[in-house]
């Protein structure tokens, strides 16, 4: 087992912390207090490939492999999260049509993408669909040689400002998962428009709102797979995806840690710094094992996807233990701080806001556990 | 057009340092290393040279292995291709301007763009050795390079202490770039991955024929006093009495 980066994974990092370190950070507090779009970042980070990581070489992507994706994320989880959920997001609403796209359909929406700053929006959840997919009531119906999709989307990231939008609806409710289909829509179809900005608690430099679809007409070859292979796209997708969101998770926690670790060299209270005491040693110790234990998780159920292996079970490690790591490092960052750790001039109240949604999206920890627990105990 | 940069393989100048127990260097476990800041200003210079004139970019590095890893740095921010002139031995300014002409006799370029200094060291000469060696012309602190319309001569602006002095330099010559030259540009993904092939040539010291042996030699290394906490002082007398009597600079 070789655990050391290559030269080409030290460059990414390198390129990586600078970016977090010089664009990202200093607008964070910015973009978190007015939930304006960071132009500016997002513009640099396409500049860079970051936001064309996901797609593959020959239609004029990064390519990276999953694990390069690991190693990225982490870096700009820590900058600033909600700027690396709309990254993280594009790569997400992208993902459908690498997997399940045939190679015309990935020249005619993948490209594009790479020519222009874009951004892609990923369509599954809805106001009574969440932890259940299949309660979905967005459907799809074919009308001549097109497709005619109806419904409502809520939550979705990117959800007013992208370019494409891949979208999940049923042709007939009753057959379940094989009447679920997988489309994409691209921006300006008539029908197809943002409803209401979530005012959110934590990752607020990125634009979640409702998508709604009123009689969008698309052609048919924008079905991805065929009618029925919806559901298997989006959790192949998700799969794949879901390590990024430990990646960013063990970021969030580093930067936490890092400040925690700085702030209690510094503040000194009973005549020595406060690092010395047990109480504060211990929070950062548990911190320090947690974040290289979810880092270890993460690359690992990165590597099993690049290695064409099955990752359902480590990728659900992956997420809900990172993410809880992520709540508690940044929780415990606060408490660290304390008073001053309180307040917005200090960068740890917004690590914590931004750690929780890591535990409900991509598939609440509640349902990683159930997934989980279902793997292992196969045959009950 | 050609531009030969050099690239120094440097303790990322971030990172906090501390004096190894012999007190001659520093502790290098754990640390981070990047290129000279200075040469990547450097670099990003010839990087627009190479967009604006079709310049071809090589990058020179002298070192250990360890320092492919700043030239494949540079090479992912758009650098053609690199030279590692390999040594275990330190090199003082001398011995890099020494190395550095006979890289130069081999691939003739029409500038040689260099860091003004490197932020381990600090000694802002090999660039004006180098010039002298080669008898060519050098303008060094540069804070704007503009090249001439049919590339055979160049205006400087450097950064002197009483403000700023332009010169005009036929070339070829030896530039070294001061801070406000231009902002480096990232290396981007896909450039990390071109690196990996463009082509980067190890050359042992001992192949150029060039006296190595270091005339500096590294006494002793201290770190700087720690600094005191400051007063308040009641009257202006006061302060001038201070200032006169204690830290002495009046």
């Amino acid at each position: 087992m070789d655990f050391s980066l290559t030269e080409e994974q030290k460059a990414l990092q390198d390129t990586a912390r600078k970016f977090a370190r010089e664009v990202m950070a200093p607008v964070a507090r910015k973009h978190d207090e007015t939930g304006e779009q960071p132009v500016d970042v997002l513009d640099k980070a396409f500049e860079l490939g970051f936001l064309t990581e996901g797609i593959p070489v020959e239609y004029g992507g990064s390519g990276l492999s999953r694990l390069d994706a690991m190693i990225l994320t982490e870096e700009l989880g820590a900058g600033c999260a909600g700027m690396t959920t709309s990254i993280m997001a594009t790569t997400l609403g992208l993902t459908p049509i690498v997997i399940g796209g045939t190679d015309e359909q990935k020249k005619l929406f993948l490209t594009p993408l790479t020519e222009k700053r874009s951004l892609v929006a990923f369509c599954l959840t809805e106001p009574d669909a969440g932890s259940d997919p299949l309660a979905s009531t967005t459907t799809v119906k074919k009308v001549g040689n097109d497709y005619v999709i109806n419904g409502i989307k809520r939550f979705i990231s990117n959800g007013a400002v992208s370019e494409l939008y891949t979208v999940f609806a049923t042709v007939d409710k009753s057959k379940g998962a094989k009447g679920f289909c997988a489309l994409a829509v691209p921006k300006g179809t008539p029908g197809l428009s943002a409803g209401k900005e979530e005012d959110k608690l934590g990752h607020r430099a990125s634009n979640t709102t409702e998508v709604i679809f009123e009689d969008v007409k698309v052609p048919a070859n924008y079905m991805l797979g065929k009618e029925g292979e919806g559901f298997k796209i989006a959790m192949a997708t998700l799969d794949r995806t879901r390590p990024a969101v430990a990646a960013l998770a063990v970021g969030l926690a580093r930067a936490a840690m890092e400040a925690a670790i700085e702030y209690s060299k510094m503040r000194k209270q009973f005549g020595m710094p406060i690092g010395m005491f047990q109480a504060i040693q211990f929070m950062i110790a548990d911190m320090g094992m947690q974040i290289e234990a979810a880092r270890l998780l993460t690359c690992l159920s990165a590597w099993l996807i690049d290695q064409g292996l099955k990752n359902s079970l480590q990728s659900s490690y992956a997420k809900c233990f990172a993410s809880d790591v992520a709540m508690k490092a940044t929780t415990d960052a606060v408490q660290i701080f304390g008073g001053y750790g309180y307040t917005k001039e200090y960068p740890v109240e917004k690590y914590m806001r931004d750690a929780k949604l890591l535990q409900i999206y991509e598939g609440t920890n509640e349902i990683q556990r159930v997934v989980i627990a279902r793997e292992l105990l196969k045959g009950i | 057009m050609k531009v030969l940069v050099t690239v120094k393989r440097v303790p990322d100048p971030e990172a906090k340092l501390k004096v190894d127990p012999e007190g001659k260097g520093i502790v290098t476990q754990g640390l981070k290393f990047v290129v000279n800041p200075f040469d990547e200003i450097a670099i990003e210079e010839g990087l627009k040279m190479k967009e604006k004139h079709k310049a071809e970019v090589v990058l020179v590095s002298i070192g250990k292995k360890e320092s492919t890893e700043q030239l494949r740095t540079g090479l992912a921010m758009g650098a053609d291709r690199a030279i590692l002139v390999l040594t275990d031995d330190g090199a003082d300014s001398e011995v890099v301007a020494r190395i550095l002409t006979k890289v130069y006799e081999t691939e003739k370029p029409d500038i040689v763009l260099m860091g003004k200094q490197a932020v381990d060291d600090d000694m802002n000469q090999a660039g004006q050795l180098l010039a002298e060696y080669l008898g060519i012309p050098q303008a060094t602190f540069a804070s704007k390079v503009e090249l001439a319309a049919d590339l055979k001569s160049a205006k400087v602006t450097r950064e002197v202490d009483g403000g700023l002095e332009t010169v005009e330099i036929q070339l070829p010559a030896v530039i070294t770039a001061d801070l406000r030259l231009n902002t480096p540009r990232y290396a981007s993904l896909p450039g990390i991955m071109k690196a990996k092939t463009k082509p980067l040539k190890e050359i042992p010291v001992a192949e150029l024929g060039v006296q190595v042996k270091p005339k500096v030699k590294m006494l002793k290394l201290e770190e700087p006093p720690k600094r005191k906490g400051g007063i308040k002082v009641e009257t202006v007398q006061e302060l001038v009495l201070k200032l006169k009597n204690e830290a002495k600079v009046l």
